[in-house]
């Protein structure tokens, strides 16, 4: 039970991951790998604003706005100076790492016995137990402290799921889905493509720091190397939300990303469980995104082969 | 209305691949008029349209709309003054979304897009509405992505669009070409249509001689970047398809003149 808690509350907590990269790579159509670099941002930055003292809430705001900067700058790269898209975001990935260092002053910052965003719910759960600190829930006990976290992230992920929702059907969201979609005609329609690819990529990258900023105040800790194949892991649970839910429009592409990142972590959880080795995590994760990405060019050749051969016969 | 002024544009300059696709192109273009643009391939047709709607900025010249000068804008800021229509059906709209999403964004053409919701039941009975003129149906497949209709549906849908807002200048580059004659045709019919209608402006480039001589009041001919011939009012009125290809096969002719000359010149002289 422990476990299924565990990998649900980071499933969610990185559903903002997916969300973010969701503008980036399936709306913008950008390739941006500042993810890796804006993840850590958010961690670090949070978690050093914790220990100075300043409430987890605006410690947390203070990294989704941090994260938006990181993304303005990788997108103004791309527009104002003509960088490749890729080599754009390596640059402000390479970038944060130094940054990230600077923000922490050391690799790592435990944050132990803070305030975090699941104080609220945590509190109400204790004053409801009556000071247990576990719960007995359908015959399992569970930490009164993993069951607040649990509900925070999906307070959060509901209320941020929303707002994204409903921002990608105003006129300005719908303006910045035409921009992946076709840039010629957005340009004729008077639309600054440039403005709207800036905009996607902080947007995006803000909640990827908001989501960073989430995972040190869960885990307990940031370290500058967390952000590393964060980007690969986002993608991995946007393709398997497509393949579970669609992505016929925006409702199902949101609750597909959300369902999807669960879900990946979920199985992940259970192959570690079984003896997956952790240091191989990240191979599989490539395996696997790199099988997704193939697997519909496989099947439509073998699919002409077939019929090409059948023609024959 | 429109005023280009020696305008010029050399692709590639100083290499082998230079290409002089305008040349000190002078265009005065009146309030209310529709003017099409024909000539051979690679005369700078569409290198003259995309001059006026800013996909590049000319190596030299001037362009000015209503007296504003708009060649220092960018594209996206013209398009508040400009409605284009392409020739490839596809790049008018997006195709992963929804014919009412892309009319929506028609509907604020080169105006602020709010943080409300696109779309609601008003705006979206508001464009079955007008979607109706064209008798595709359309009007009851707003939430259909556009990219699920034909090259002619959508070209139709990109007109309406370029038009919702009525634009100044209506540009067209042959925006019938790709399309089977049937389509052709009615697009033809309703471009017409639309600027009678709204009394549009419009510059429109065409292969089609048959839509030269029907559609507008007024016919420019290009060769090699420069115009070279200008058929106005009543001349317009006189001008037959046999005429418009004389002046083809003249021009022609006179080039081919020229060069050989020029070929007799370097013999005798290098
Ligand atoms: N973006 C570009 N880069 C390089 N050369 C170009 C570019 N656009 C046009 N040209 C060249 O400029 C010349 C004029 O091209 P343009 O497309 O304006 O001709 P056109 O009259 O529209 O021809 P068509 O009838 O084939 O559409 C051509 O020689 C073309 O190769
Ligand atoms: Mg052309």
């Amino acid at each position: 039970m422990n476990l299924i808690i565990g990998a649900f509350t980071i499933g969610l907590i990185l559903s903002l991951l997916s969300l973010g990269m969701l503008i980036s790579f399936r709306m913008i159509r950008f390739t941006d790998i500042t993810v890796d670099g804006s993840i850590t941002l958010g961690a670090s930055l949070t978690a050093v604003l914790i220990m100075a003292g300043w409430s987890p809430w605006l410690a947390t705001l203070a990294a989704f706005m941090a994260g938006m900067i990181a993304g303005s700058i990788t997108g103004i790269l791309y527009t104002r100076f003509k960088i490749q898209e890729i080599l754009a975001g390596i640059l402000m990935m390479t970038a944060l790492y130094s940054i990230n260092l600077r923000i922490m002053g050391k690799s790592n910052i435990p944050l132990l016995d803070t305030k975090t965003v699941s104080q609220i719910p945590e509190q109400l759960l204790l004053s409801a137990s009556g000071g247990e600190s576990k719960m007995l829930i359908a015959g399992w006990q569970v930490s009164l402290i993993d069951l607040s976290v649990l509900i925070s992230s999906t307070f959060l992920c509901l209320v941020i799921g929303w707002l994204l929702y409903h921002f990608l059907l105003t006129h300005y969201g719908t303006a910045l889905r035409a921009t992946g979609n076709n840039v010629q005609m957005v340009r004729a329609q008077g639309i600054n493509n440039n403005k709207m690819i800036i905009f996607g990529l902080a947007l995006s990258n803000g909640l990827v720091a908001l989501s960073g900023a989430l995972l040190a105040q869960y885990q307990g800790f940031a370290d500058v190397q967390m952000g590393i194949g964060m980007m690969v892991w986002g993608l991995a649970s946007i393709i398997i939300g497509e393949a579970l839910v669609g992505k016929t429009n925006i409702w199902t592409t949101i609750t597909g990303a959300v369902l999807g990142t669960i879900l990946f972590r979920l199985l992940i959880a259970i192959a570690l469980r079984w003896g997956l080795n952790p240091n191989d995590l990240k191979l599989v994760t490539a395996l696997f995104v790199f099988a997704a990405l193939v697997a519909p060019q496989l099947f439509k050749s073998f699919h002409k082969k077939f019929t090409k051969s059948s023609n024959h016969a | 209305m429109l005023k280009i002024q020696d305008v010029s544009k050399t692709f590639f300059p100083h290499t082998v691949n230079e290409v002089q696709a305008l040349q000190n192109i002078d265009l005065t273009i009146d309030e209310g008029s529709f003017t099409c643009i024909i000539g051979t391939n690679g005369s700078g047709k569409s290198t003259l349209l995309n001059a006026v709607a800013g996909t590049f900025i000319p190596d030299s010249g001037t362009i000015h709309i209503d007296g504003l000068e708009i060649s220092s804008w960018t594209e996206y800021q013209r398009a508040r003054l400009i409605g284009r229509v392409f020739q490839n059906p596809f790049a008018g709209t997006a195709a992963e979304m929804t014919i009412a999403e892309n009319i929506v964004l028609a509907m604020k053409r080169g105006k602020m897009h709010p943080l409300t919701i696109a779309l609601n039941k008003k705006v979206k009975s508001e464009i079955s509405d007008r979607i109706r003129m064209l008798k595709m149906g359309l009007e009851d497949r707003l939430d259909n992505p556009i990219g699920t209709l034909s090259g002619g549906q959508r070209q139709a849908l990109t007109l309406l669009m370029a038009t919702w807002l009525r634009p100044r200048l209506l540009l067209l580059d042959e925006h019938t070409a790709a399309l089977d004659p049937k389509s052709a045709a009615k697009i033809a019919e309703l471009t017409s249509e639309i600027i009678k209608e709204e009394k549009l402006t419009a510059l429109m480039v065409t292969h089609s001689m048959q839509q030269a001589v029907d559609m507008p009041d007024r016919i420019v001919m290009m060769h090699r970047g420069k115009i070279v011939e200008d058929y106005q009012k009543e001349h317009k009125k006189r001008v037959r398809i046999a005429d418009l290809l004389d002046t083809f096969d003249r021009v022609q002719k006179r080039e081919l003149f020229d060069e050989s000359v020029a070929k007799l010149l370097i013999r005798e002289y290098i």
